[in-house]
């Protein structure tokens, strides 16, 4: 017979100030096998658990019931407070009166009852709990990065420095990612590549990092600790072991007519390329859909100008399988698609640009060697216009609800160049607000405006027009309240940035869960904001929320940290909720096995002593080191032979039951 | 064709091909046979296949596999469905089975005989598509497709899906009309939830929980049902106003969903007569439309319905909109 | 237990929630103050797919007047494949409810994210709004082998 304690918390006014806390204490203590019930003021805190260790030892008590916030929040809590009192902690229920009830209802009395029920479901549920072991699980001392953009590269280095193993997976030819397009940061204005290459090529010499670029995350099973990942590594069609970098091939390759991605289609590119100078790995790509070779069987010019021998067109994509204990998610971001604004002429003037493109047209390695001109007719413009939130705190669905965060900034970054490099260039800003929260980022803005005369007009811009080799703006100005109507020789739209769209899939492999928006969710916004609420996956860069490149690389520190705690431990304790099978009830019909995501099901030919009848039977076995307890089996069961411990199919019924008294 | 069945197994036995026969046995009245094992070419004598030997005796199997030796079965075509999906619950043994296919014209229901006046029942036989009947008063006849079961009427087709060998498989080729077997299920469906419900409750009133239909399906081939157990806290023998009484059928039907061949056997097992095929065939109509046509014992390794599934399946909400009618 | 006739109406509803997203979505709901009805009872599950027909079938034979079940948005089930087979299971079961003649109100699958707080609870709303509008669940109590 079960001896249950029931302790409601008054989580200080938030739970007491809707629900009357000691009816519930009266209420519970009706309930059959309950011999203690009491209330406190704050039952997570020392006081509080030592009340419970207290009563277990005095009550003698077998199970309790705590009746407070979401188990989400503190089921550890209380079943660490359980264990040092010694039962078992898996003989702890957690009845949910803040989450589920006091935050949500107003009515006192509505409150109470709906109180006294959930810890009377508690109740019913933890008379039937059963103590449960946990087990362990090993720990692969490597942790795998997907993205190796600054969020990956520097989330790579820290884990490598700590002593561990890391592979980054870059699906593009080399590392970088959008850092390496940018030309100069805020707000301190340093070189992008002056300050992102020295990482890059540190990531590349480090003998705990392998990096796997052109290639992409295939398939992943497994869980926390234990990770099986197949990398496609895409057929590069050269020899990364022969290949010298030296770029002949590139020169010669007769097909340049693609777009260049990483100019952002600004110019074209060779069929055989590296996506920029200073690319790691230093070994160029065969695209082969724009390659002549590949297309018609001719050409080959690359293959005879190279002195090393080290183009293959016969090279085929080559999947390489890794264990790994975690994965850090870090895919970081591209720029809104802008066809559902076509107010602005992106589609139809090449004048008017992304703030993105902006930054290839002032790279000295861009498409204009970082001369500032339009994409039309090559000349210097005269006049500017930038316009924000494009696209960003959209109130209807053409674009994002969230602010990017990043633009304010980039755009008074962008006008402070300009002006500084070309004075005669009037630059006018159209903005809703203008956020510049961040060290020296204010005082950045105000030298844009104050020291740089740029022209901030708060108001929107409602259409741009091409018109005899000009663009027309119209706009409103809030502050004077008139329409603006001017002429200007380019646009520039902050376009609003989104999680890189192959993000959605690499969540489904991961089983990690993700936003309206496609950003991944953190297991907790405050508290976990690096790690996914599915263990063993964490969280760098701009995947998780907008950033810029400080957050971005203290994100990816910290990240790096979760991931080396988790390595340095040499096996985990396993979720001990799994599945359990009774030889007795089993048909061996399959039906469970084929529904089991992790394979945890087998079936064994086994004797088996049914109320005297001994027969082999074939029964389905549980590997509770695979199994993580989701339940589909038992449902699957048709003859309830299989459970889940913790959550078994009296325990759910006798909430119901407790529920629809 | 009883000859030649009975011949054949003679000659299996004789051989030692098989230790037993699970066949049909001539029953007390002249129209109920009744499944049985014969463990001898002379026990044979009383072996019977006729137009009222419409147990399917797939299910026997479960337990003749786990007897010493082969067993001979002898398996109508719309059986070898029940038989194939028990291989593919690993329920029956294939390697100790030795199956005959056996020809079908359609089985036959006492009861419409019955219900059309004709009493006091001798013996029954077949001549052509007439059914001659002795009866105390005298003979009579009754029209052969008039007296078939309703899941004859609507046969599945007489193709066996697993067999060793074939005898007779010919001869019901032509026969039996084939109709909608969905029609009453349709027609259910075009009622207004009220009507249903009176429907159903006027049915489900009749049960007297004899088990029966669960003893028969050979989809219910649990060692232990969890009405029997007290995995669910659900048996509950002793009230009538327990889950176990008033959900029995519905959970029954959920359980043999997606693995229920439409055999029939439910319903003409049932002592009430109660309509219970129209449950199952209520979710066969469902995962046909929902996730496309699915014969549950046309193969032996394909996935169940309800162990399958696709992203883009329906949502329940389909259900709701459209409003329980079509 | 008989209810008074003059008493209001309170439903009883039971919701079957998800660990990770949708209890997750009924806390951020409650952390984020966004009221529903008190009547709305959450039992919690590791995923959709622990949800068997017989706990909605024994929630309405003791007297539930709607079941809802709440899980991971497909393609986001923290085991992968969970609620694709939750979805089969309930589908299926909530036609068959529907053919016996039992109100298609009462019972439905909603997919609510951890970050879904709003959908939560105006999810909840609008159910206890249908089960208002449907009145006491009478029918599944009375689908039984004995009529009175």
């Amino acid at each position: 017979m079960q001896r249950i304690g029931v302790f409601v918390c008054h989580c200080g006014t938030n739970i007491a100030a809707t629900v009357d806390v000691a009816r519930v204490v009266e209420a519970a203590a009706k309930e059959p096998g309950v011999v203690h019930a009491e209330d406190y003021q704050y039952m997570c805190s020392e006081a509080g658990q030592l009340k419970i260790r207290e009563a277990i030892k005095e009550k003698n008590l077998t199970g309790i019931v705590v009746c407070s916030c979401s188990p989400r929040m503190h089921e550890n809590t209380f079943r660490q407070a359980a264990e040092r009192a010694g039962i078992n902690p898996y003989m702890v229920e957690i009845a949910n009166i803040r989450e589920h009830c006091s935050w949500i209802h107003k009515d006192i009395e509505e409150a109470t009852e709906k109180a006294v029920i959930l810890a009377r479901a508690a109740i019913a549920k933890v008379t039937l709990n059963a103590p449960l072991q946990s087990g362990t699980s090993r720990v692969v001392k490597r942790a795998l990065v997907i993205g190796g953009g600054i969020a990956g590269i520097q989330t790579a280095l820290d884990i490598a420095d700590a002593g561990y193993e890391v592979d980054i997976v870059e699906k593009t030819p080399s590392i970088g990612g959008r850092m390496s397009q940018l030309d100069k940061t805020f707000p301190t204005l340093d070189c992008s590549a002056c300050i992102l290459t020295p990482k890059m090529v540190e990531a590349a010499a480090h003998d705990k990092i392998t990096i796997y670029t052109y290639s992409e995350v295939e398939k992943v099973s497994g869980f926390v600790g234990d990770f099986q990942v197949d990398i496609r590594k895409k057929a590069r069609s050269v020899d990364m072991s022969k290949c010298t970098g030296c770029g002949v091939c590139q020169e010669k390759c007769p097909s340049k007519k693609t777009p260049n991605e990483f100019n952002r289609g600004l110019n074209t590119r060779s069929a055989i390329y590296t996506p920029f100078a200073q690319a790691i790995p230093n070994v160029p790509v065969i695209d082969r859909e724009n390659c002549i070779k590949f297309k018609t069987g001719k050409c080959g010019v690359c293959s005879k100008v190279c002195q090393a021998g080290a183009i293959d067109y016969e090279q085929k994509d080559e999947i390489v399988t890794q264990n790994y204990g975690a994965i850090v998610v870090a895919t970081g971001f591209d720029t809104i698609k802008l066809d559902k604004f076509d107010e602005y002429s992106y589609s139809t003037s090449p004048d008017v640009i992304t703030s993105l493109e902006l930054e290839r047209i002032m790279n000295a390695a861009g498409p204009t060697k970082g001369h500032l001109e339009r994409m039309s007719d090559h000349k210097p413009p005269k006049s500017m216009v930038f316009i924000q939130c494009v696209g960003s705190r959209c109130a209807d669905k053409r674009g994002k609800s969230y602010c990017s965060k990043i633009c304010c900034m980039y755009t008074a970054k962008h006008a402070m160049l300009i002006r500084d490099k070309y004075p005669d260039v009037e630059v006018t800003v159209f903005y809703i607000d203008v956020r510049t929260p961040g060290k020296n980022f204010d005082e950045f803005y105000r030298r844009a405006v104050e020291e740089y005369g740029v022209n901030y007009i708060k108001g929107q811009v409602g259409k741009v027009a091409e018109k005899g080799g000009k663009l027309l703006v119209q706009g409103v100005d809030l502050i004077d309240n008139k329409r603006i109507l001017m002429e200007t020789d380019m646009v520039v739209l902050a376009t609003a940035i989104e999680p890189n769209p192959d993000v959605r899939k690499i969540a489904t492999m991961l089983t990690a869960s993700i936003d309206t928006n496609n950003f991944l969710t953190e297991s907790h916004a405050k508290l976990r904001p690096v790690e996914s609420p599915t263990a063993g996956i964490f969280l760098s860069g701009v995947c998780q929320g907008p950033k810029d490149i400080p957050e971005t690389v203290a994100q990816a520190g910290a990240a790096a940290v979760k991931v080396v705690g988790l390595l340095a431990k040499d096996h985990l304790v396993t979720n001990p909720c799994t599945a359990k099978s009774d030889e007795l009830l089993c048909n061996g019909c399959s039906s469970c096995e084929k529904v089991c995501p992790y394979g945890a099901i087998s079936y064994e030919e086994k004797e088996v002593n049914d109320h005297g009848i001994r027969e082999t039977r074939r029964v389905a076995v549980v590997n509770s080191a695979l199994c993580q307890g989701c339940g589909a089996c038992t449902v699957a069961c048709p003859s309830g032979a299989m459970d889940l411990q913790g959550f078994s199919n009296r325990q759910i019924l006798a909430e119901v039951d407790a529920i629809c008294r | 064709m009883q000859e030649r069945l009975i011949e054949r197994a003679k000659e299996l036995l004789s051989d030692g091909t098989v230790v037993r026969v699970l066949g049909w046995k001539q029953g007390d009245l002249g129209y109920n046979p009744e499944p049985a094992y014969f463990n001898s070419p002379e026990e044979l004598k009383d072996f019977v296949y006729d137009g009222f030997c419409g147990a399917n005796l797939s299910k026997y199997m479960i337990a003749a596999g786990k007897m010493e030796g082969n067993t001979l079965v002898f398996l109508k075509p719309c059986d070898t469905y029940s038989f194939n999906q028990l291989i593919k619950e690993h329920r029956v043994n294939r390697e100790k089975t030795y199956i005959i296919g056996v020809g079908c014209k359609g089985t036959l229901d006492i009861d419409k005989i019955k219900n059309a006046g004709i009493k006091g029942i001798e013996s029954i036989s077949q001549d052509g598509d007439t059914l001659k009947i002795q009866t105390i008063y005298g003979e009579k006849e009754f029209p052969f497709n008039d007296a078939l079961l309703e899941r004859c009427t609507v046969c599945k087709g007489k193709t066996h899906q697993v067999y060793d060998e074939l005898i007779g498989a010919e001869e019901g080729e032509e026969a039996g009309p084939a109709g909608n077997r969905f029609e009453m299920v349709e027609k259910l469906e075009a009622m207004t939830p009220e009507e249903r419900f009176a429907f159903w409750q006027n049915e489900l009133s009749k049960c007297i929980r004899c088990n029966a239909c669960r003893n028969v399906c050979p989809a219910c081939s649990c060692l232990k049902c969890v009405f029997d157990s007290n995995k669910f806290d659900s048996a509950q023998k002793a009230n009538v106003d327990t889950f176990e009484e008033q959900m029995f059928h519905v959970i029954r039907a959920f359980h043999v969903a997606g693995r229920c061949t439409d055999c029939g056997e439910c319903s003409r097992v049932c002592p009430q007569g109660i309509p219970l095929h129209l449950l199952n065939r209520k979710f066969i109509k469902d995962i046909n439309e929902f996730y496309g046509p699915y014969q549950a014992g046309e193969d032996t390794d394909s996935r169940a319905p309800l162990t399958d599934y696709t992203f883009e399946d329906v949502e329940p909400g389909i259900v709701t909109e459209r409003g329980g009618k079509h | 237990m008989q209810v008074e006739k003059t008493q209001e109406f309170r439903p009883k509803i039971v919701a079957f929630c998800c660990n990770w997203c949708s209890y997750a979505g009924a806390d951020l709901a409650g952390s984020s103050r966004l009221a529903y009805p008190a009547d709305v009872k959450i039992i919690r599950v590791p995923c959709s797919c622990r949800v068997n027909p017989m706990f909605i079938l024994r929630a309405f034979q003791r007297g539930a007047d709607g079941v809802i079940l709440c899980g991971c948005h497909p393609g986001d089930c923290h085991y992968t494949t969970g609620n694709y087979y939750a979805r089969r299971r309930m589908t299926l079961l909530f036609s068959m409810l529907d053919y016996l003649g039992v109100e298609n109100g009462r019972t439905r699958v909603e997919w609510v994210s951890a970050a879904e707080g709003v959908k939560f609870s105006t999810t909840m709303n609008e159910f206890v709004a249908k089960i208002h509008s449907l009145g006491e669940n009478v029918r599944l109590g009375d689908l039984r082998c004995k009529k009175d």
